[in-house]
């Protein structure tokens, strides 16, 4: 979230697309009722059925899985058409006026530079014009043609709300209400908040759903406002922490990415990662990368890591291709895997297409599952019958089960989906032999480093020379993990502008990111976690709940990254001059010396309005961009593109690219796509309030309240295939069948797209053959093995199926 | 379960005056039918706190699950899909015990002490002295009781009577994330819910409406309801009242007839006595017995 869970109160208008909070985070929801309550927040839900949140909505809309950029790229257009925009906004925090490269074009569904044969874009022309200096050209009239508000303009000219219409299934009249409400808070006093899910990540097409909104948002003036911003509801309660952390296949921590071979020595791997400002005078906040990276390199390898020896660059793996998730199975489907360690993970439910899984995981020597349940993953070569019809003799995996704890089990922090570092208390000891994860790991590093010790072996400097600096080196404890992520000076950390001021004596934990150093005087395992844990103690256990400014702003409860500060960009919340642009939401402000305020200021401090340094700055031209320049694969202004099993056989939008032209397709998944004609239903997956993933099945009480495994089918579809609530019916895709219950409902409607009906089918994801509920198929039996171009989140929410009386 | 701090008010098939030295607060629960999301968190933690575990049933079409109020489900999110003005609504009603001013359960009852009413408005059933008969479930206006096949006794919601005795809020009240479901004294949240009416006027539900039926003399569970002029349409009864036979059963009426039958049968003994004097037994006959 650029926000967080209690701003969500200072909302006028609240969209939610791409989620369904009230059914998947009912705990935070409360904040959206808060605002219908103080703030008369009109609550508007665009979602594929009427959902749980729909029924507290004020506005609804009913759209075709997958088309969430047709919808909200429509709303663009209606917001330019009729000037529903923040102008002096736009013209300063964004880069509307910014001049485009002559050559960066886009052309029936394509933009310039593609290559067919390798399906991915030459990006060099997605770019703006730069002068002498090295800074882009701009034209604060936003009249030239070449602007990127005019090619915004002339982008999504063809989203008209007949088009939109026709391709999301939204009637026309539906949509230009919904357009009226978003346009309400074009003015400084009013903002929409917009809180989305998986809905809008688990689409080939993800992160353009997200780009889209954030140019809504942007257009609107609602980015760094209090009650504003585009609000990522997270899944699990970590998995903010994880991402933090940098447990991704391409991250490091902090947001740091991963070397690559392309990056042979640390010069290189910084230089393409340190960028120069794009307009004079901005803060660029990514030209200290070499500050939080050889931090890192500190906290890795300690003492071993010099200035000399490019603080052991040379010891991080560099990857030859990404390591998704997708990209793991298809090697483990070919047999290139020999060994998987799966922690707290159920990949056999949450990876899609179960055969080919299954087939994979069958080809592993040995598979070891860290976990506290048994999950289905750890069973796969059980044969559970229908669910799991696996024949154990031909499956030779050796599984081993670690029993690990729960989080209630264990001390430590989760981080929400606000960037609160919020601290916990073990509440119980963990049953029989189960260990907690960091001690797991340790044991199994411990045994590896002892190995190669004594047995040598390819490359055993990395692990030999890891840091491990822990009390008892078995049992690392969260507070020492804790006090790392924070880091600490290893020698005497000065001020640049005194340096007889020391700001932290070596062996101090650092107070703040801004006293990093590159020259390996300090040491911080997660750049952005610093703060969390400074000499004055543990800042994520604080518990003062007041809130000074009456904007839900808390800052002495818990610590939020980065710097404690709760509204990322909130210096966008001030006009140009440096004024709350809505007196009743003051955030931030120039007080004449400083900046100051309820929230810790997104802005150096002395930063005086005149020298107009922009706020958003981790870009290098300061300003939010409409136009995402070279960083997304599939172009630089979110486009329309069918899901990968799509009922239409053109893009009504452009004839070039029917789907993503820049997403990934595995040779052996293309054959296991299929058509509308043999599956004229389009699917999504879902999660329900009583379930947790795959997870609270193990648990009785959630196990009554939702006991076995459903599909949501419209009237019209069920009277079609002769269907009555309560039937067991066959769903089928090209990949897989399985067997659920039938659920009629008023709640999905046939829609019409490109003048024919398209019916939905609703498929909520908890069940399989471990736990209390009554078994079932895990519903990734249905879907397609391809995911989004730009980081590979599988394309879970569309796709085609048909269904039967079973 | 009595507590000492609950004060009764009236108790089954007895007639013995209420102790009234004391006064204590009548409460009320109230759920605002607006701000729900059907989470079944209240569900949940009825389970939790009173113990109760229903079985892991099947999905027989629906979100409502377990599909009915049982022994072991005191309270449940019933899910009703609507067509209100030509608008699809998703009406989510949380069922349970209203805890009426005038009980039906507690009048039908026969069984001393198995129903009682607190001064607080609580309606509790106590278990130990139910003899299974179900008169209290004929007697409910709301269908809310329901006989245990495992013990042959009546169970419904207590309004957590054992937290309330220690001046805690019921449990689905606790746990509700929205806050949709509050509890304080029956002013106070009679009050809560007219205020949440122009709100939901603005937004188009012209006909919002509180639901505290006067036909069992008002309840200590309020509604606010969207939709005030079908409260059908959500499960409720338009206008729940105490059945006819029971009203005349428990009414003076009835008690008087009763009195007087008493009393003339009682006279009857007398005067037949007086007139014809006491039964004499005849004589044993031999081989009496074997006849």
């Amino acid at each position: 979230m650029t926000n967080h869970w209690t701003d969500i109160q200072n909302a006028d208008v609240v969209l939610v697309m791409g989620g369904n909070p009230a059914e998947a985070h009912p705990c935070g929801f409360k904040w959206v009722i808060e605002a219908k309550a103080r703030k008369k927040a009109r609550l508007v839900v665009v979602d594929p059925r009427f959902t749980r949140t729909a029924a507290v909505a004020d506005q609804f809309a009913q759209l075709r899985p997958g088309t969430d950029i047709a919808f909200l790229g429509g709303v663009i257009r209606w917001l330019l058409e009729h000037d529903a925009v923040q102008h002096e906004y736009v013209k300063a925090y964004t880069n509307a006026p910014f001049l485009l490269r002559e050559d960066y074009g886009f052309e029936e569904g394509l933009f310039t530079g593609y290559d067919e044969a390798k399906r991915s874009y030459d990006r060099s022309s997605w770019a703006y014009q730069l002068d002498e200096q090295g800074f882009a050209r701009v034209d604060p009239s936003l009249q030239d043609p070449r602007c990127v508000y005019q090619a915004m303009r002339r982008h999504y000219a063809r989203y008209t709300p007949e088009l939109v219409s026709s391709v999301t299934g939204v009637p026309v009249e539906t949509f230009v209400e919904i357009c009226r409400t978003i346009a309400s808070t074009a003015v400084p006093d009013r903002t929409m908040t917009s809180l989305y899910a998986l809905g809008w990540t688990q689409h080939t097409v993800g992160s353009q759903n997200i780009r889209a909104i954030a140019c809504v948002q942007l257009l609107l003036g609602n980015m760094g406002m209090p009650g504003g911003g585009v609000n990522a509801l997270r899944g699990h309660s970590n998995i903010q922490g994880l991402t933090d952390l940098g447990v991704m296949s391409h991250l490091l921590p902090g947001y740091l990415t991963l070397p690559t071979e392309a990056d042979p020595d640390l010069a290189s791997y910084l230089a393409k990662r340190t960028p120069k400002p794009l307009r004079p005078g901005q803060m660029n906040y990514w030209s200290n990368t070499p500050k939080f990276f050889v931090s890192l390199m500190k906290s890795f390898w300690g003492d071993r890591a010099s200035r000399e020896n490019d603080f052991r660059y040379d010891w991080l793996p560099k990857n030859d291709k990404p390591y998704d998730i997708l990209q793991v199975f298809e090697l483990m489907h070919q047999g290139k895997i020999d060994g998987y360690f799966c922690q707290g993970f159920n990949p056999i439910a949450s990876v899609p297409d179960k055969a080919k899984l299954t087939a994979a995981l069958a080809k592993l020597r040995y598979l070891v599952i860290i976990d506290p349940l048994a999950t289905e993953t750890s069973t796969f070569w059980q044969n559970h019958g229908g669910p799991n019809d696996v024949d154990p003799a031909a499956i030779q995996t050796e599984v081993f089960r670690l029993p690990s704890t729960c989080f209630a089990e264990e001390d430590g922090s989760l981080v929400n989906s606000g960037r609160w570092l919020q601290w916990h208390w073990k509440a119980a000891d963990p049953p029989g032999e189960a260990k907690g994860d960091a001690e797991i790991m340790a044991a199994i590093f411990l045994a590896v480093r002892e190995l190669y010790r004594k047995e040598g072996g390819t490359f055993p400097d990395p692990i030999l020379g890891l840091d491990w600096p822990y009390a008892i080196p078995h049992a690392p404890s969260a507070a020492e993990l804790a006090r790392e992520f924070n880091g600490r000076a290893v020698a005497d950390v000065t001020d640049p502008k005194d340096p007889k001021k020391v700001l932290a004596r070596a062996g101090e934990q650092l107070a703040t990111f801004a006293h990093l150093r590159d020259d390996g005087s300090t040491a911080s395992g997660c750049w952005i976690f610093c703060g969390s844990w400074t000499q004055a103690g543990n800042q994520m256990a604080r518990r003062d709940a007041s809130d000074p400014s009456g904007l839900g702003n808390t800052p002495g409860w818990a610590w939020s990254w980065p710097a404690n500060r709760r509204i990322l960009y909130n210096r966008a919340s001030a006009d140009p001059a440096g004024r709350p642009w809505d007196p009743d939401r003051r955030l931030v402000f120039w007080n004449g010396r400083a900046w100051a305020g309820a929230d810790v200021p997104d802005m150096r401090p002395d930063a005086r309005p005149e020298e107009e340094v922009a706020p958003f700055i981790m870009n290098p031209e300061g300003v939010g961009r409409l136009f995402a320049l070279g960083l997304m694969a599939e172009g630089p202004f979110p486009e329309h593109y069918e899901p990968f099993e799509t009922p239409l056989a053109v893009n009504p939008f452009g004839k070039r690219a029917v789907s993503n032209p820049a997403a990934r397709l595995f040779p052996g998944d293309r054959a296991r796509l299929g058509t509308a004609r043999d599956f004229p239903f389009v699917a999504t997956t879902y999660r329900l309030t009583e379930h947790f993933h795959f997870w609270t099945k193990h648990a009785r009480i959630p196990s009554i309240l939702q006991p076995e495994a459903f599909v949501e089918l419209g009237e019209a579809l069920a009277e079609l295939r002769g269907i009555r609530s309560g039937d067991r019916v066959a769903v089928r895709s090209r990949r897989g069948e399985i067997l659920v219950k039938a659920l009629v409902t008023k709640r999905i409607r046939p829609l019409t797209v490109e003048g024919r009906p398209v019916h939905t089918v609703g498929l909520p994801i908890h069940w399989g053959y471990e736990g209390l509920t009554k078994p079932g198929y895990l519903v990734n039996t249905l879907t397609p093995f391809v995911g989004d171009a730009n980081i590979q989140t599988p394309e879970f929410k569309a796709f085609l199926v048909d269904v039967r009386k079973a | 379960m009595a507590l000492q701090s609950l004060d009764v008010r009236n108790v089954s098939a007895r007639t013995s005056p209420p102790p009234s030295a004391r006064t204590t607060l009548e409460v009320a629960k109230l759920i605002d039918v607006s701000r729900c999301i059907g989470c079944k968190a209240c569900q949940s933690a009825c389970m939790e706190w009173n113990d109760l575990r229903d079985e892991i049933g099947v999905n027989a079409g629906a979100y409502t699950n377990p599909p009915d109020l049982s022994d072991q489900s005191w309270t449940l999110m019933r899910f009703t899909e609507e067509e209100i003005d030509g608008q699809l609504r998703w009406l989510i009603l949380k069922e349970g015990c209203l805890h009426c001013a005038e009980p039906g359960c507690l009048k039908a009852c026969p069984a001393p002490g198995a129903i009682v009413q607190y001064a607080s408005g609580i309606v509790d059933f106590h278990e130990e002295d139910c003899i299974g008969c179900g008169d209290c479930i004929a007697g409910c206006p709301f269908d809310i009781p329901r006989l245990s096949r495992r013990d042959s006794k009546v169970y419904k919601c207590t309004l957590c009577s054992d937290r309330v005795a220690v001046g805690l809020e019921p449990a689905c009240v606790k746990t509700c994330p929205t806050m949709a479901i509050s509890f304080g004294s029956k002013t106070d949240m009679r009050f809560a819910a007219e205020e949440r009416l122009p709100d939901l006027r603005e937004r188009g539900f012209a006909h919002a409406a509180v639901y505290d039926p006067p036909g069992v003399g008002g309840t200590h569970v309020l509604y606010v309801l969207p939709h005030g002029d079908r409260p059908e349409a959500y499960g409720l009864p338009r206008d729940p009242r105490l059945g006819g036979v029971l009203r005349l059963w428990r009414s003076g009426t009835a008690r008087t007839a009763g009195v007087v039958t008493l009393f003339s049968v009682l006279v009857a003994g007398i005067l037949h006595y007086m007139r014809r004097g006491p039964l004499e037994v005849p004589p044993e006959r031999p081989g009496g017995k074997e006849a």
